[in-house]
């Protein structure tokens, strides 16, 4: 047997776990503070290669962000690489851990609050062409310390969904649209059949949401600095809900067999239902045959209001090429090419002046663009997810009877209070 | 094993007498050991070691993924993380109890299941009078071979509320429940059968980290029932095999011997095969408990800790806090307290399935 010295080996065994090691570890060392550096990085004349992490809906909206981000790095010299995401809230984070996060990514606004806080996103809110003309609510959603840091890319609101068919079978007319909560509640209870109840939404913090903005309340106050969850007005609100599904005119779509407010209404399980404009193209695909109009959500005792849904072009702070990924945001948020999505993927657009395009292109999504103006987003709150996650199971014990909405909300705000005193 | 002892043994009998000649000879085989145990124990060191001190460094801080652990961009905050999962009363420990309480029944029924099922297979496909054996012991160990997403997705429509296990059931009068929804306890549903409706004062008014004993003894939720059947369905086929390997190692001889001295079928099974049994279900218990402490993708495919948090589990907990609310520091401590938790159930397990001479 060959002798082998015993300090080589040893050397090189070290050496062998510390190069893993560092390969595996490349990037924990990044230490640049990009944030709250203004001034973006790199330029726009061309040979920058960018990364787009999207959450895809589907292969339709893939093939339309890849071939808008073709377009533009075709007429500007760059080069684009479109990463449809598995999980992008896990993918981005591993990037975000690792200090290799891609340049433009969807960010939601239940996530951007944490992201911004973090350093992780570039501030590019005054770069962005004609803001002012997308929506006022959508760009609050991606305001942080008083500073734009996003280009929302699409927007919508929830609303009525109503089965046109079983409308007019009990006798309804258009002229019958719900307009308040006692309208929303009579027509629930007309619609109300054997095998159907009037009014089916997903029993989850969302619509519930949008009752509470309606009834003069919500989970947070507008800066989201305090919990609001326990007050009269939201107390009406879920009463209002629980004394419904107590005459079984209302539901939450778990405890009729359905995933989700989509699935109640295609299946005949509810006559209406309360969702964003994601249904549509739910609707066309499982449930061709469902005969189905959209109208703004009824105004409560606060006046009429609902809940934005939105998402932005996120840029990284860690990114090299912001200069260029902000050019290439501002041609993906540009009225041609969100007109172009529109027609390609369905998503709503965020810019004011093409409302009376979208509401005439497709009719049947206008009533999901009404009111973003005046509608609010989602609670920001870093940690509010778990806080909203439990209130959706008190939602839950309410619609079976062991918990009133009084303990939801006491348990909401007691939850909510723990989370922002220790921000 | 047995060769390696030999050895040992022979090499401690010699080594006084024989020191100093064989000493560089010794020296150099266990540098050659060394050496070819190396790649493993540079995986082990660089896949398994490392990142568990850096999970361990993560659960003392205040991080909140978005930098490097390691810059000190992150604040160091001791042991409060820890502090806030299993003292603090608080929306934390109250979700971290429930999933603990989850799976303990999940554990307690699945482990249960698991060994009397794929032992039942296993005695099936090893019994002479079976034909088509290895017919079977394909089929039953295909659900091994499964993806566990495809299989809870399978399973979800099974047990929708109009799905196929509640149309059978409606086939001899039972109406079944809209299985992954309903978050009664299946003890409290039992008791309620007596009467039981609410909680006995004792019960209701004891707690255990924030969880009343009243709640802590709900049982496993309908959805959660759902849930063990599926993983005894799927994890049955693995374990089978462990539990053949074993029969087939018992000699046939003793099973005649046993036969010619008049022990009859159920004789045979208590005194001889279930003692030379015992190592194989030690295995499988060991494994299964290991595996069912950890369960995750069922739970985020089929239920997400739904309904009312019944099908809660550590390893959910730790996924949604760190990914949802961004607060990994929690999200490691709970992985860390699942892994002591882990460790002590598999020592006392292993000291009470000890071999025991006599």
């Amino acid at each position: 047997m060959r002798h082998i010295p015993r300090t080589p080996l040893a050397v090189a065994t070290a050496l062998a776990a510390a190069t893993l090691l560092a390969a595996c570890g490349s990037g924990f060392d990044d230490d640049d503070d990009a944030a709250g550096d203004d001034a973006a990085t790199g330029g726009t004349d061309g040979g920058a290669s960018l990364t787009v992490m999207i959450g895809s809906s589907g292969e339709a909206e893939t093939v339309a962000v890849q071939d808008a981000t073709a377009q533009w790095a075709e007429e500007t010299g760059n080069e684009v690489e479109v990463i449809p995401a598995q999980d992008l809230v896990q993918q981005l984070q591993q990037g975000l851990a690792g200090g290799n996060p891609p340049d433009v990514f969807y960010v939601s606004p239940d996530r951007f609050r944490m992201l911004a806080e973090g350093g992780s996103l570039y501030p590019y809110g005054d770069q962005i062409e004609d803001a002012d003309d997308i929506y006022q609510s959508l760009r609050d959603a991606f305001t942080y310390e008083d500073e734009l840091y996003c280009a929302p890319k699409d927007g919508g609101v929830h609303a009525l969904v109503i089965d046109t068919e079983a409308w007019a079978a009990a006798g309804l007319t258009e002229a019958d649209y719900p307009q308040d909560w006692d309208g929303l509640a009579t027509a629930a209870q007309a619609l109300t059949a054997d095998g159907r109840v009037g009014l089916a939404f997903t029993g989850d913090y969302n619509p519930v949401g949008s009752f509470l903005l309606a009834g003069g309340g919500f989970f947070v106050n507008d800066d989201q600095t305090e919990v609001t969850a326990d007050t009269p007005e939201n107390l009406a609100s879920l009463q209002y809900i629980k004394d419904n599904m107590d005459a079984g005119t209302f539901a939450f779509a778990p405890n009729i067999d359905a995933a989700w407010g989509g699935e109640a209404l295609g299946s005949g399980k509810s006559a209406m239902t309360i969702e964003g404009a994601w249904i549509v193209g739910a609707l066309q695909n499982d449930f061709p045959e469902r005969q189905w109009t959209a109208v703004p959500m009824p105004a409560g005792p606060g006046g009429p209001a609902s809940t934005a849904f939105t998402n932005c072009w996120g840029i990284a702070a860690d990114s090299e090429n912001q200069a260029a990924a902000v050019d290439l945001v501002n041609s993906l948020v540009s009225p041609e090419q969100q007109q172009t999505f529109a027609e390609a993927f369905g998503p709503i657009p965020s810019r004011a002046s093409l409302a009376g395009w979208n509401a005439e292109t497709f009719p049947e999504k206008a009533a999901f663009a009404e009111g973003m103006d005046t509608a609010r987003s989602q609670v920001a709150v870093p940690g509010f997810e778990s806080v909203l996650a439990d209130f959706n199971t008190q939602l839950e014990g309410m619609a079976a009877g062991t918990v009133t909405p009084e303990q939801a909300l006491q348990a909401l705000q007691t939850n909510g209070e723990a989370l922002l005193s220790q921000e | 094993m047995t060769a390696t002892v030999t050895r040992e043994a022979s090499a401690g009998r010699i080594r006084p007498v024989r020191r100093r000649v064989t000493s560089g000879h010794l020296r150099q085989e266990r540098r050659a050991g060394w050496l070819f145990v190396a790649p493993a124990v540079i995986v082990l060191v660089v896949f398994l070691f490392a990142p568990i001190l850096m999970a361990a460094w993560v659960s003392l801080l205040d991080w909140n993924g978005q930098s490097s652990p390691f810059s000190g961009d992150a604040d160091f905050v001791g042991l409060s993380n820890y502090q806030s999962l299993l003292t603090e009363a608080g929306l934390l420990r109250n979700d971290f109890m429930l999933s603990v309480r989850n799976t303990i029944y999940y554990v307690l029924f699945n482990v249960t299941g698991v060994v009397v099922v794929s032992f039942a297979l296993a005695m099936a496909v090893n019994s002479y009078v079976l034909r088509g054996r290895s017919f079977f012991r394909t089929i039953f160990y295909f659900p091994a071979i499964t993806s566990s997403v495809a299989i809870s997705v399978l399973f979800l429509f099974l047990f929708q509320g109009s799905g196929v296990v509640n149309v059978v059931l409606s086939w001899v009068g039972v109406d079944g429940p809209s299985w992954f929804t309903d978050p009664r306890g299946v003890l409290h549903i039992v008791l309620g059968w007596f009467g039981v409706s609410d909680a006995p004062g004792a019960l209701a008014d004891t707690t255990v980290g924030g969880l009343s004993l009243w709640n802590w003894l709900s049982g496993p939720s309908v959805a959660m029932c759902a849930l063990i059947t599926l993983t005894i369905w799927a994890s049955s086929g693995t374990f089978m095999l462990f539990f053949l390997v074993g029969l087939q190692d018992i000699p046939v001889e003793l099973e005649e011997a046993t036969a010619i001295d008049g022990a009859g079928g159920w004789q045979r099974f208590r005194h001889l095969t279930l003692p030379l049994m015992r190592r194989s279900i030690v295995l499988v218990i060991t494994l299964a408990l290991i595996s069912s402490w950890q369960v995750f993708d069922q739970v985020f495919i089929l239920s997400q800790g739904s309904p009312a948090k019944t099908t809660l589990t550590p390893a959910y907990v730790s996924y949604v806090r760190s990914f949802g609310d961004g607060q990994f520091g929690v999200g490691a401590a709970v992985a860390f307290v699942l892994f002591a938790i882990i460790i002590v159930l598999t020592l006392v397990q292993r000291w009470v399935g000890r071999e025991r001479r006599t």
